[in-house]
């Protein structure tokens, strides 16, 4: 044995040392979170001692800064789910369908060249997103549709639909290709088509890594700010059709948080509104846990 | 017991890229018998199993010569529809590899994806797969439960009944038992053997002992060639080639 081995207290001491530091490194994330949190919260509820909460979240109108203000979110929030939602059935399909292209009929050294390049799509900064919506795809619009402004919803989810899906798509391509080649050989020696293979067995078998890549994809868009307050249209109504300009939860709080009066009811009604947007974000990333909670249980048989 | 011809394989060469798997294999197999492909590991038996219901197709760098007959008809025939061909010619795997999936579903699949409608006849269809394959018993009370919450040694059974379903001419089993305990391995053997009345069986395995045990006739392959082909009793106490009885004596392999 050697002499200079330490002792098995010494040894014990140090373990302890390196879990207590890797205990307090944690603590501290999540104490910063939990603050971050109480202050949204701290900041956004004296609102509701002018406003109930029903005329906040239900109220149609927001003038912020008439005399008497109006503060009512409920166009802002029908518009972030809008913008969400049509993101969503512009970016789901294109997503999933090339997740399932790249993961099953694409070859290897493809599969290598596209990855990365719809990955890297994520990389892109949303300003300069933005930006392209803003000044290709927003006169575009405008002219082949003759419509008064081409920043409107539709151009919005175009643009939160380009954003979301390298997230769909990647992640749900890693969940497709996890699909172990066992059960899609099993699915094949059965006389099953390629394409009937992937309906009935990859696809159910992979569902949960792709509803996780969705819910993730579209609380990418639902707190996306930049591109929505760039190309949205801004206009705090409810819209009557998916040209019509709207204005999200992030790009009010974005574009008037620095013309509130520090502590004013303007101010507090902003807080309150991300207090909203974080409950919305909250709900998405609790169900896509519970989706991938669920069905877990995917996979080849283990004996 | 006469046994008609149902496999003929002519000169047959398979290789994967610039690899050679294997070289120059004749050999006939007949219906109703189990055929039992041995030899020690990279032989070239699985590969030769699956060029029978072409699951090699799915390695797009290997490429085939020479002729596989099923009654008579190249399977590698431009003309010929795998999908057809793997229903006459049904699988089980070394693996156990249930679907995530009930366990009538798991039976049923096959059924529906030929375009089976009929719910009674698929029912009755799975009862009787589950009834031959020797699990119906241990799962007829949960039948609409997972897949996965059997054992392994079930899981396999259900395998075997999942390619019974379809009713297919042929059976091939790469290493069946090779991932099982020897009850489980035990019951799989007994099963073989019913099977036979009503199937071709071909059995690739490690497993001397099971070759011998659950085979009629047995192929011994050696570096992607067939060494020696025979009866099962004659290969095992009789072989005619040295290197045959080196093998089946565990000198090498």
């Amino acid at each position: 044995m050697k002499k200079n081995r330490q002792t098995g207290k010494g040894r014990q001491r140090r373990e302890r040392a390196i879990s207590f530091f890797f205990f307090s490194v944690a603590l501290t994330s999540i104490t910063i979170l939990t603050l971050i949190v109480v202050f949204l919260f701290w900041e956004g509820l004296p609102i509701f001692s002018k406003v109930s909460v029903y005329d906040f979240l239900f109220g149609q109108y927001w003038y912020p800064t008439d005399d008497p203000p109006d503060f009512g979110i409920f166009p802002l929030i029908v518009a972030s789910l809008a913008v969400t939602a049509m993101s969503a059935v512009i970016s789901i399909p294109l997503g999933v369908m090339t997740a399932l292209y790249l993961a099953e009929s694409a070859s290897a050294r493809l599969r290598e060249w596209i990855k990365p390049i719809v990955e890297l799509l994520a990389a892109l900064p949303s300003v300069v997103i933005g930006f392209f919506g803003m000044v290709i795809v927003a006169p575009f619009l405008q002219e082949i549709l003759d419509i008064p402004t081409g920043l409107n919803l539709f151009n919005a989810s175009l643009m939160l639909a380009f954003m979301s899906v390298p997230t769909i798509c990647s992640i749900s391509e890693d969940a497709i290709y996890s699909v172990p080649l066992e059960l899609k050989e099993a699915s094949l020696a059965l006389g099953a088509t390629q394409w009937e293979t992937i309906a009935r067995v990859i696809l159910p078998a992979s569902l949960s890594g792709i509803s996780t890549a969705i819910i993730l994809g579209m609380s990418r868009a639902i707190g996306e700010t930049m591109v929505v307050l760039m190309i949205a249209g801004g206009a705090a109504q409810l819209p009557s059709s998916i040209f019509d300009p709207v204005r999200p939860m992030p790009a009010s709080i974005a574009a008037e948080m620095a013309e509130a009066p520090f502590r004013s009811d303007h101010y507090y009604a902003l807080f309150a509104t991300g207090v909203v947007l974080f409950a919305f974000t909250l709900l998405f990333n609790l169900i896509s846990e519970h989706i991938s909670n669920k069905y877990r249980q995917v996979g080849a048989a283990t004996l | 017991m006469e046994h008609s011809l149902k496999i003929k394989i002519k000169n047959l060469d398979f290789y994967y890229g610039d690899f050679k798997a294997l070289h120059d294999i004749s050999l006939d197999i007949y219906a109703n018998q189990v055929t039992a492909f041995i030899g020690p590991s990279g032989c070239g038996k699985s590969t030769l199993l699956r060029c029978l219901n072409r699951m090699n197709d799915l390695i797009p760098i290997s490429r085939v010569e020479g002729q596989i007959l099923l009654d008579n008809k190249n399977v590698n025939d431009p003309n010929v529809d795998v999908v057809t061909l793997r229903r006459n010619v049904g699988m089980v795997f070394q693996k156990p590899n249930p679907f995530p999936k009930t366990i009538f579903e798991n039976v049923a699949y096959g059924l529906k994806v030929n375009g089976i409608k009929d719910k009674a006849y698929i029912a009755s269809q799975v009862e009787k797969s589950l009834i031959q394959a020797a699990i119906w018993d241990e799962v007829k009370d949960r039948i609409n439960d997972s897949a996965l919450g059997l054992s392994g040694g079930q899981q396999q059974r259900l395998c075997i009944a999942r390619a019974l379903a379809i009713e297919p001419e042929v059976v091939l089993m790469d290493e069946p038992a090779s991932a099982l305990d020897p009850i489980a391995t035990q019951k799989i053997e007994e099963l073989i053997h019913q099977l036979k009345k009503s199937y071709t069986i071909i059995i690739v395995t490690h497993n001397m002992q099971q070759a011998a045990r659950v085979s009629d006739v047995t192929a011994f392959f050696y570096l992607g060639k067939l060494i020696e082909k025979d009866d099962t009793e004659t290969l095992f106490t009789k072989p005619k080639l040295q290197q045959t009885e080196d093998y089946i004596t565990g000198r090498f392999g």
